[in-house]
């Protein structure tokens, strides 16, 4: 056995260098990837910040032409819809999560692990198409329950995957401690491990819902959009990042500086979730 | 030690055992078998120390006991285990009424995590609806409470989290928890190695009074500990192939002071293990 060279080692100004470079390197990168989100933050907020009002957020949008109106419709149904989505996709998503940390094994399991984890990189307008052939089709009715479904698949692999990694994380001791007190499967899952989760449960919901509210493609033949006040969840519905697409697009100026504030609005809507979440991870962690 | 010297003259045999192993042996996933053909009686209100080097079997067995060891995958036993004389593993036996009449306090405190002191100790009957209503959680925890020895040093706290309390304390809390089922049999399986001595004592002179009403059956890697608070003592050794079997099972004064096993005295007197 051949004893290292110590002496080889003590080049000290080749390794400061290597080290500045690595350093160096990683401190652009930094600045790319922070830089890049800050760009965006700033551009939005300075377009969007001078039509964002009290108007802007209360009233419903005017018709082609006329200067002025809001996006109240707008923000309703992104709140009716992604409720919806929420409603459906929590409890399957979590009990699935469930399933796959505590019961998972064998080919089965494996199988729902990587379905899930193909659902995850779909492109949304594929899942927007499935909803469409499935929930507009047949009824020959836009609806927001239809965009409903497309969320809500969007959301279940992210609350599926999260759900099973925070079930995981309850300690095995804990589990059986409860089934030591003669406790069911039912109960111990029930009432001791999946509360020892909730925090995580919690986050991963809301990151779930952080993701959809940004998400325009599959309303785009679900909800459809509307001009009017509509809370009817079987009939088509406007949606804020659908107005933000209906306006950039749209030749008017004063629907351009709309779309800014809506874009706005949406960021703040996804910024205050994410803070939601990491304050609901923190909390758990206590 | 009085209690040791009166059981001195009682042979493990003749008394009326609550629990009973017979010819039991248990595998792991895949039929591994890790304990072969183990038959001890447990006498009803009496300590009993399972001591041995790691790779025993100790804990299996215990965990065997309560029917926790199948949670694993692919688990299984052979032979029998009497709970009163009635097979726990038999046609029909339920593993959750079997865990209801055998408690269990395993080495890690493990407090559930989202619940305050008071709702641990009542876990047990408040989650699978036993609670009989009119019946009081706060007088259900307060017995457990007392029995544990933790009452007088939680009983202004009772809502603060269990994870709040010492090591000691969240050990004792386990305790109280596993009592408030009130079962008849308790198993703890190295309950106080992760304790500081002050609260291992604290928790064996409770051994000692919880005999009064339970049977107890204690893993442990701490030979002293079996002397001082143990009636009986069972060594275990396992194998090259790291098979566990019984060696030796006597009043435990007979055990450390002369053991009729070679393996047994090489053992006590620190030789191996």
């Amino acid at each position: 056995m051949s004893v290292p060279d110590l002496r080889e080692r003590s080049n000290k100004t080749a390794r400061y260098v290597w080290s500045a470079i690595g350093v160096g390197f990683t401190l652009l990168c930094i600045l790319l990837a922070a830089g890049a989100l800050l760009a965006i933050l700033g551009y939005v907020t300075v377009q969007g910040i001078s039509s964002v009002n009290w108007a802007f957020v209360t009233e419903l949008p005017r018709p082609v032409g006329v200067t002025g109106g809001g996006v109240a419709n707008g923000i309703v149904g992104s709140i009716i819809i992604v409720g919806i989505a929420t409603v459906i996709a929590v409890p399957i998503g979590v009990l699935t999560g469930v399933y796959l940390a505590l019961f998972g094994r064998g080919v089965f399991a494996e199988t729902l692990r990587l379905l899930s984890d193909v659902l995850a990189g779909l492109p949304s307008i594929a899942i927007g198409l499935f909803a469409y052939t499935l929930f507009v089709a047949p009824f020959k009715q836009f609806s927001a329950f239809s965009a409903s479904i497309a969320f809500a698949v969007i959301m279940l692999p992210l609350i599926i995957r999260t759900s099973e990694e925070a079930i995981r994380g309850v300690p095995r001791t804990v589990r059986e401690a409860g089934f030591a007190l003669g406790l069911s499967r039912y109960a111990t899952t029930m009432k001791i491990v999946v509360p020892a989760a909730r925090g995580a449960i919690l986050t991963a919901i809301l990151l779930g819902i952080a993701r959809v509210t940004g998400e325009t493609a599959p309303l785009l033949f679900t909800a459809f959009g509307s001009q009017f006040w509509e809370i009817n969840p079987f009939h088509p519905m406007a949606e804020l990042s659908l107005q933000v697409f209906t306006y950039a697009i749209s030749p008017y100026d004063d629907w351009h500086r709309q779309a800014w504030a809506g874009a706005l609005l949406l960021t703040i809507a996804v910024f205050i979730i994410n803070l939601l979440a990491r304050f609901a991870l923190s909390f758990s962690k206590r | 030690m009085s209690a040791q010297t009166d059981l001195d003259s009682l042979d493990a045999s003749e008394a009326k055992s609550q629990v009973e192993t017979r010819s039991l042996s248990i595998y792991y996933r895949g039929k591994k078998l890790a304990v072969s053909d183990v038959s001890i009686a447990f006498p009803r209100n009496t300590i009993t120390a399972l001591i041995g080097p790691s790779g025993a079997g100790k804990s299996t067995l215990l965990r065997a006991l309560n029917r926790i060891h199948e949670l694993g995958d692919g688990a299984s036993v052979e032979g029998e285990v009497l709970l009163d004389g009635v097979d726990i593993y038999g046609p029909g036996a339920d593993p959750v009424l079997v865990r209801q009449r055998i408690g269990m306090v395993f080495q890690q405190a493990t407090p559930f995590p989202t619940m305050s002191i008071l709702d641990n100790v009542t876990a047990g009957l408040r989650l699978r609806g036993a609670l009989r209503t009119g019946s009081k959680p706060i007088e259900i925890a307060e017995k457990a409470l007392r029995q544990a020895a933790l009452w007088g040093e939680v009983k202004d706290v009772l809502h603060r989290n269990g994870a709040s309390l010492s090591g000691g304390q969240q050990q004792r809390l386990c305790i109280a928890r596993a009592l408030a089922v009130e079962p008849e049999v308790l198993l703890l399986d190295e309950a106080t190695s992760a304790l500081d001595p002050i609260s291992t004592l604290q928790i064996e002179d409770l051994m000692r009074q919880l005999v009064e009403k339970y049977t107890i059956i204690a893993v442990t890697h701490n030979m002293q500990q079996a002397a001082r608070v143990s009636d009986f003592t069972a060594f275990l050794l396992g194998d090259e192939q790291g098979v566990g079997r019984l060696i030796e099972l006597a009043p435990t004064n007979t055990i450390f002071t002369k053991p009729a096993d070679k393996r047994t005295e090489g053992y006590i007197t620190g030789r191996f293990g």
